[in-house]
């Protein structure tokens, strides 16, 4: 185990900005701590690094309790959001910086940093100050040079935040490719689900300072151990039935509730490529009126809309649409192919309106 | 066709120029007003103050600057920026790095009194020392049972000096340390810096420029501190007048010449202070100009962003 929380907690003033969380992270493993702004996930990096006192609960790195150990010696890579490069520094001399501290010998120092720009793609860019530099060179200065002392663990802190979205996706791909390369413990924070279920080994999901889940991008997205994070993670519909004769029924929609006593209520979600429309009503069982279809690139998402009143989203290639001659204002049939019955969340659900702010999801829908 | 076409180009250029500049009759009123000013108000008297200390002759100017109470009078202000100037860098960056870096109560009214000395006239703060350290003021007599002199003597002028200066370098620093935060300092410790290293290769660094200022004005205030120093230094010949009490006195002992050779020593100090500063200006412009030029970087897509720059 190359890092291990157990049962940290983190007051500010009283109010709680992580409560009791545990998790571990396994040597050479690249994780992500998501989770809305808010979530605690920022604050949990900042106290692996020493840059936040635990108020409660115990923190190990690679086996050995590191509480009342100081940033300075727990051999951390730390990049900042914004980068914090020393602007008064050249490339060269930001990169040093650690190696300097820690007395390297000069040869040392300098064989060591060649090596790093070499591999960092900043050969040449040796003496040029921070101002001197595009977003994502910056950023691979930052890097460079928490890197370069040979830390145990790297902890990044929104690291694709400050750069444009071209930009984005190719530090993304660098970063895997470095992790895959330097194979060093890396943890790096975001809010951007997409951003994690790419990037990411396993993903540790925050909602106001709680843990709500841990496991593999796979995981959190097929099978959310609750209703926050099936909501975070991607688009779901997330229906409330009630049980009535050991069928749970929504409107015209009924799902199998064997053993349930009636009068109580299910909540049941399902992604929206989970559902499949046909424009033969005979098809399937369920009918619902075309609303409106959102093109998202290869996809598209549809909105259907039951007699009810009832709306359910889906999504589908451009072809099965084509093929399947759907059109606004028409009614097809429909089935839900795959659901969840979601487990209570452990903490309260923020409102729809906090959910709407939160970076809507694309690509991570195409898996 | 060439001919259309650069007249079309003219056409263009105008109407950007219409649309984004000003004419060139308000371009130049505004730069002659300017220019003017600073000859009238700043050059003019500067050359008169050289022209008025040689009227009488190199040999003259030399004479009265040797005087032994004009060289005293040198030695002392000397002597008095050497301790008041260090005392603020001290203080300043204390404050600054107080008031930008933590948060905690008083603060505000901390920020106030570092602006104090700004709001009182010197002369009352002359007044304030000599009446707590004056013969009839508050420490008076401990003091003189103690056979100690503040008042009339070099102590008070430098105490009267430190008063005067002290917003100089802390009010320099205080938004220069704002802007920078303390992501770079943490950054520093996360390498492995302790806290002395941190200060001396990430802080002070970042915030040179403002330090700079700061010393340079705190430094010209220091020794050219009239009212102040006029109260709490009884004017003693060659003990305790400093350089501007000696200009002031020699003027009005009708030694024009020789008044206005002290001043011109005062004012190369100051000519001296900012040809520091330009030269450190220009030295750190040609170390970007060459980290830019040296460097192999394949030019194009990938340019460097506008950076703000928080030191200007």
């Amino acid at each position: 185990m190359s890092i291990e929380l157990k049962n940290v907690s983190k007051q500010f003033g009283g109010v709680a900005a992580v409560n009791k969380v545990t998790f571990s992270v396994k040597e050479g493993e690249l994780m992500a701590l998501l989770g809305p702004s808010g979530g605690g996930k920022t604050t949990v990096l900042r106290m692996i690094a020493g840059l936040e006192v635990p108020t409660e609960g115990d923190i190990f790195i690679r086996g050995q309790r590191v509480n009342d150990i100081s940033v300075r010696q727990r051999n951390i890579g730390f990049v900042f959001q914004n980068y914090a490069l020393f602007k008064s520094m050249n490339v060269f001399k930001n990169v040093a910086f650690g190696l300097k501290i820690k007395k390297w010998k000069r040869e040392a120092i300098e064989s060591r940093v060649k090596e790093l720009l070499e591999l960092f793609g900043l050969d040449g860019l040796d003496h040029r100050y921070p101002h001197q530099l595009s977003g994502g060179q910056r950023q691979r200065v930052a890097i460079a040079r928490a890197l370069a002392p040979k830390p145990s663990v790297l902890l990044l802190d929104e690291p694709f935040g400050a750069v444009d979205t071209k930009i984005r996706q190719e530090l993304r791909e660098w970063l895997v490719t470095l992790h895959h390369d330097l194979n060093v413990t890396t943890i790096f924070v975001t809010h951007d689900q997409e951003e994690a279920l790419e990037v990411a080994n396993r993903i540790v999901i925050f909602s106001r300072g709680n843990l709500e889940q841990v496991g593999s991008p796979r995981e959190v997205y097929e099978q959310p151990s609750n209703e926050f994070v099936a909501r975070f993670i991607g688009v779901m519909n997330i229906l409330e039935p009630e049980v009535r004769g050991g069928v749970a029924r929504v409107g015209e929609l009924e799902f199998p509730a064997h053993g349930q006593a009636d009068g109580q209520k299910l909540r049941i979600g399902f992604r929206p490529y989970a559902v499949q429309i046909s424009s033969d009503l005979t098809q399937y069982r369920y009918h619902a009126v075309l609303r409106r279809t959102f093109f998202l690139g290869v996809l598209l998402r549809v909105e259907l809309e039951l007699p009810s009143g009832m709306t359910i989203r889906a999504r589908m290639s451009k072809e099965e649409y084509a093929h399947q001659g759907l059109e606004d204002g028409k009614e097809d049939s429909f089935q839900i192919s795959q659901y969840r019955v979601l487990a209570k969340e452990s903490s309260v659900l923020p409102p729809e309106s906090e959910l709407s702010e939160l970076p809507r999801p694309s690509i991570a829908e195409n898996i | 066709m060439a001919a259309i076409v650069s007249n079309h180009k003219r056409k263009l250029a105008q109407a950007s120029r219409r649309g984004t500049e000003e004419s060139p009759f308000i371009k130049w009123t505004l730069i002659l007003i300017a220019l003017g000013f600073c000859a009238v108000f700043l050059l003019l008297p500067l050359i008169n103050v050289f022209v008025q200390a040689f009227a009488k002759g190199w040999d003259y100017y030399f004479g009265a600057l040797m005087n032994p109470d004009s060289f005293a009078a040198i030695r002392l202000t000397l002597l008095v920026a050497v301790i008041s100037v260090p005392l603020n860098v001290l203080f300043g960056l204390a404050a600054a790095w107080a008031i930008a870096k933590f948060e905690f109560r008083g603060k505000s009214l901390l920020i106030t009194l570092i602006d104090l000395p700004f709001s009182v006239s010197p002369v009352v703060a002359g007044l304030m020392f000599v009446v707590l350290f004056g013969l009839q003021g508050f420490f008076g007599k401990w003091l003189d049972a103690h056979d100690l002199k503040i008042i009339f003597a070099v102590p008070g002028i430098v105490l009267a000096t430190v008063f005067i200066t002290f917003p100089f370098v802390a009010r320099e620093l205080i938004p220069v340390m704002q802007a920078t935060g303390s992501e770079q300092e943490q950054a520093a410790i996360t390498l492995g810096a302790n806290g002395w290293q941190t200060f001396w290769h990430v802080t002070l660094p970042s915030v040179k420029w403002g330090l700079i200022y700061g010393i340079i004005l705190c430094n010209a205030r220091a020794m050219g501190e009239f009212g102040a120093v006029f109260v709490v230094s009884g004017r003693i010949t060659g003990l305790t007048d400093t350089m501007p009490l000696r200009v002031d006195k020699l003027y009005n002992e009708y030694d024009a010449a020789g008044a206005f050779a002290v001043a011109s020593l005062l004012a190369l100090l100051a000519l001296f202070t900012l040809g520091i500063k330009t030269f450190l200006e220009w030295k750190q412009a040609r170390d970007y100009a060459l980290a830019q030029s040296t460097d192999g970087a394949p030019p194009g897509s990938e340019e460097p962003t506008a950076d703000v720059q928080t030191t200007s």
